[in-house]
Parts: structure tokens; sequence; C-alpha cells
């Protein structure tokens, strides 16, 4: 078998271990909660019928290992419990299914993610190399200092500080994302404009920092300093002898901070009252609603393990260099 | 010259160590060489620390005082006015410092108590115990933080207790990885293999032999972890799921005072209200970042970029 395809293989295997753990600890989460949280949900007035029909519901009177596999089965198949809200002491349940109040929401952060991915992605490498290749300028000076601020900043400060100058004393942008199912393609842009752009100034900041610290990293190795005293032109040096190098580092920080926005997402979702899972996860935590925070968890989880997974992936391939482990 | 070969004493070497500088001394002149940033981080962290810990004395009004005025714009006996239910929003943010950077400087102290132990205990006796802690600490990677602590808070609720355990654990899996990577390199010295001949337990190692050979890269850490964890903390309150009042705390008054901002067109000021506490987090961050900076470039001893 080729060397890298066994590489690979072994990545992938060892991100489904982690999967499994991490399900495993997002299931256990509701071990930990107190013995009688179905009184808590149900309230006061809920009669023994009701609560033993809610923990046979809930299967908590089979064995851990056995409530875990039925789990993780249903959520294969797309299935992801009931919401605990919804339900009553007398026993009718209008609870909802986790999947319809995940799916819609999940769709809206993906389109906002994809938002600011798009802007800042291209705008962090330019930014990122260009200081790298005019080092200690003016300009990689200002762009440093201008990026260290912003990532020092709380997201939530960054947010308002644009929802004042450019929703308060400008209005240029509305300050509420209220979209819906309903709402048309550019009306929706323009909604999101805002919280995508706050996205972008976090992301943008943190991936350039990461690009610009790999180059430099790159351009101090001594086959950069060959080809320059071979005589080769800058652009030759830097598209035939850098760049190919600079894919692995380059895809590890995009990954790594697209995964970052999966975190950032759930206090721009707020601050802007975007209908997305972050909000809905905040919710839940607020209610305490466990099925709709462990299926967020899980999503939220997913998603980071597989950008990094995707991003040791393309550096192994690009970098034959990883090929010979320790 | 070269007739008095035995010129070596040891006396005279062990007198030459005496004659160290003190830290207080290496600290006075590193000081003088010191930027600006890092003058100016030293100087707002310092002013923080004052105001939260004479908190009390300096506040005007209580921390959780209600005057009928709610509302008030800025100026008169309420600087920067009251919030939605008559509380004096100066106060507030006098407490807030004590607050905020009490429970992040707590979190961070617990994190790197946990951390830094676990870490060093993995280094020292490798094999198995350093596998199963790295591959644990791996999986709690595997989670973003923000949504781990979501989850933790749902299960613990949101007491200052739980808040301060939930992330020191969390945060400590990133300690006790920098940890262990710098001191694998020390635990394989002369030195360190010499102390576990002579039967030194396992706590005397960590603290007197390996501790100090590592101390530079973790204090860096300690400020960037204290920052981080000050920033997650304040986002969780902002979030209503950490701090809960009546306790004052800058991100959770961001958020109760944020709806203010639509009223920038009509009174500035009662626009900037909101804005003081969630600047106050972020003067903090950028002052600790500036020293942090600073501190790693005199200990890693680059003059690079210069």
């Amino acid at each position: 078998m080729h060397p890298i395809l066994g590489t690979i293989i072994q990545r992938l295997l060892l991100g489904i271990v982690t999967l499994f753990f991490v399900s495993l600890i997002i299931f256990s989460s509701v071990e930990f909660l107190p013995g009688d949280f179905t009184q808590a949900i149900l309230g006061q007035a809920a009669t023994e019928d009701t609560v033993a029909a809610f923990r046979a519901e809930l299967g908590l009177d089979k064995p851990a290992y056995i409530r875990y596999f039925d789990w993780i089965g249903a959520v294969a198949q797309g299935d992801l419990g009931y919401s605990f809200s919804g339900r009553s002491a007398s026993g009718i349940d209008r609870s909802r299914a986790v999947v319809d109040l995940v799916a819609p929401r999940l769709g809206n952060t993906l389109f906002l993610a994809g938002m600011a991915a798009i802007v800042s992605v291209p705008l962090a490498l330019v930014l990122g190399i260009t200081a790298a290749l005019y080092r200690n300028s003016f300009y990689d000076r200002s762009v440093n200092a201008v990026t260290l601020t912003t990532i020092s900043f709380p997201e939530f400060f960054l947010a308002y500080l644009l929802i004042l100058f450019l929703a308060s004393l400008w209005p240029v942008f509305p300050s509420l994302a209220n979209v819906n199912a309903e709402t048309e393609l550019i009306d929706r842009i323009y909604k999101c404009v805002l919280p995508a752009l706050t996205l972008t100034l976090v992301i943008v900041a943190h991936m350039m920092r990461m690009t610009r610290a790999a180059i430099i990293n790159l351009l101090a190795s001594p086959y950069i300093e060959m080809s320059q005293l071979k005589g080769l032109s800058k652009a030759k040096v830097i598209m035939r002898h850098a760049l190919p190098n600079a894919w692995a580092p380059i895809a590890t920080v995009i990954a790594f901070n697209l995964a970052y926005l999966v975190v950032g997402v759930v206090v721009v979702e707020v601050v802007f009252v975007y209908p997305g899972i972050g909000q809905l996860m905040v919710d839940a935590v607020t209610t305490r609603d466990i099925p709709v925070v462990q299926a967020c968890a899980l999503i939220f989880a997913t998603t980071y393990i597989l950008l990094n997974l995707t991003a040791d992936i393309i550096g192994i391939v690009t970098n034959p260099r990883l090929l010979h482990p320790r | 010259m070269t007739d008095k070969p035995q010129a070596y004493s040891a006396a005279a070497e062990v007198g030459q160590i005496r004659e160290r500088r003190t830290w207080v001394q290496i600290a006075k002149i590193e000081l003088k060489k010191a930027p600006y940033s890092a003058w100016f981080g030293l100087i707002v962290i310092a002013i923080y620390l004052f105001v939260a810990i004479f908190a009390p004395l300096l506040a005007p009004h209580g921390e959780a005082e209600i005057f009928p005025a709610s509302f008030a714009p800025w100026g008169g006996d309420f600087v920067f006015g009251t919030d939605q239910i008559g509380r004096d929003i100066f106060s507030r943010l006098i407490y807030g410092a004590r607050n905020t950077i009490g429970i992040a400087l707590a979190t961070t102290l617990l994190s790197f108590a946990i951390g830094g132990s676990l870490g060093l205990i993995a280094a020292i006796s490798g094999g198995w115990l350093d596998q199963l802690l790295s591959r644990f600490v791996d999986v709690l990677m595997a989670i973003p933080g923000l949504i781990f602590a979501l989850m933790l808070l749902t299960i613990f609720g949101s007491s200052i207790l739980s808040l301060i355990m939930i992330i020191a654990v969390l945060d400590s899996t990133r300690v006790f990885r920098l940890t262990r990577s710098v001191s694998v390199s020390v635990v394989v010295m002369d030195y360190v293999e010499a102390a576990k001949l002579r039967g030194e337990k396992l706590g005397w190692i960590m603290r007197r032999e390996i501790l100090p050979n590592i101390m530079p890269p973790l204090i860096a850490e300690f400020g960037l972890r204290f920052s981080f964890v000050f920033l997650t903390i304040a986002a969780l309150s902002f979030l209503g799921l950490g701090i809960q009042p009546p306790t004052a705390d800058w991100g959770s008054m961001v958020r109760d005072n944020a709806s203010m901002i639509q009223f920038a067109k009509y009174d500035l000021t009662a626009a900037l209200t909101p804005m003081i506490p969630a600047g106050a987090i972020a003067l903090l961050t950028v002052a600790v970042n500036f020293v942090v900076d600073w501190f790693l470039h005199i200990t890693s001893g680059l003059n690079d970029e210069h």
C-alpha cells in the first residue's frame, strides 16, 4: 500500500475513535443530572404515571451502555430524540423532534459561517503573505498592530462597535439579522452583513497572524536563501520554492480558523438575534433542555473534528516530509 | 601569570554566585529597556488591580443598590447613569472589576494547578500514565471549549463555583500540553537523574528540579491563559450563563444594557453605556497581551525583528 494512503487511513481511524469518545462524553452528560430531573421538567404536579412514562421514554430503566448504543444508533439514522420543552405534568406531550428544531437553524448557521469564510480566507491569506514578504515594513507593522488589537477584543465588543457605527449612528445595515425560510437571498445577505463582518474581523486577525508566522518560518529555511543566492526572481522564489511547501501550514491555518468560526458563531448569533444553531444551544442551556444541548454539542464537535481532520490530511498529502513521523 | 595553575577556588565561584542579581534587580534593568507597549500594559494592569482590590472604597454606591431612577442619563449623582432597574453603572463597573478579574484569576490558578501538576507527572513518569493522560486530553480538546462549557453548565447549573471548576478543568488541558512538552526535555537531564538516584520523592523533583527550569514559558502561558479565561467568562456571562445577577460583572452588564445602543442618534452617552464594560474587557486583554509579548521577548533572548 502506498505510504500516503496508510497514513491517511490511520488519521481517519484516529478521527473516528475521537468521535466515538466525544459522543460518549456528550452522552454521559445526562448521567450527571440530579436524580429527580424528570420532576423538574414535568413540574411539581406530575403524577407517578407521567414520571414513570417519561423515565421509560428516556430509557432510564435500562443500563447506560444499552442506552448509549440506542442513542448513537438513532443519531446515525438522523433521529436526535425529542426536546424536553413542551411537556406538562398532565402527561400531554407537545414536545418537538430535535431534528426539526436543529435542521433549519443549522442551514442558517452554515450560511453565515460560509459568508464569513468566503470573505475572510482570501483576505487573510493575501494580508498574511504580503505582511511576511514585506516584513518589518510600515505596512507589516500596522497590519500587525491592528490584528493584535482585534484578537484581544471579545466578539461582542466588535459586534456592538459595528452596530453603534453602521446600524445606529449611520443606519446602513440592520442591527437585527432576523431571517426566516422565506427571506430572499439578496435580502438575506444584506441582513447578514454585520454578523458576517464581525466574524470576518475576528477570523482574519487570527488567520493572518498564523499565515504570516508560517510564511516567515518558511522564508527562513536554507533552501529559500539558496534560491535567492542563485539569482532567481522574487516571484519565482515564491511560486516555485516557497509555495509548494507552504500549502500544508496554510491549510492547517484555514481549517483551524474555520473550526474557530464554529465557536465564534455562538456569541455573534446571540448579539444579532440570528436564528442559528448557536442561539438555539444557548436557549437550550438556559432552559436545561438536554436533548437539544446534546444535539448541538454533537454537531459543533463533529464539525470541529472533521475540519481538523481535513487539515491533517491536506497537510499529509501536500507535505512529503510528514510521511515519516518519528 | 602562568605560574599559578590552581587559581581556581570553589569558594570564589560560590562567592560569585552569591553576587548574582536578584530578580528585583533584573526586573528594574529590564523595565528600563521595556517598550512603550509593555509600559502601557503594566500600568493598565496595575490600575485594574488597584480598582479591584479597593472597590468598596472607590465605588460611590453599593454593588446591587437600586435607585428609583432607571435608565438615568449620565452626570449628576450617577457618573454613567443607571441600568434597567436603577443600579448605578459606575459603581457596578468598579465592583465588576473585582468580580470578573477575581474569578478569572482563580480559574487560571486552578487550571495551572491541575494542568501543571498532571503535565509534570506525565513527563516524569512517562509510560502508560503519560499515554493515558495525553490521549484523554486529546479527546477533551477535540470538543470546542465554549461548547463543552455550555454543555457542562447545563448539567451543573451556573453558579460561580461550577463556572470556575468547569472552565479551569477545560483550560487545564492546554496547560497540561505545554507543561508536558517543555518538561520532557528537562526530565532527561542529568541533574534530574541524580535527584532520582539519591532518592528524592516525586514532589521534590517536580518542585525543585524541573519547575524552576520551565518557569518562563509557563509564566507567559499564564498571561495568555488568563486573558483567554477572562474572555470565556465574559462571553458566558454575556450569554446569560456565567456570573449571575445581582453580582456585578462586565459581561452581563453589556448584555443588560445592549438595547441602549439603538438610541445613539438621540443620546450618544446612552449608547456608550454598554460599550464601557465591553471596552474594559478589551482593554485588559490588550494590556495582558502586550506584557506577555514583552516577557516572551526577554525570556526567549531573541532580538530579531528590531
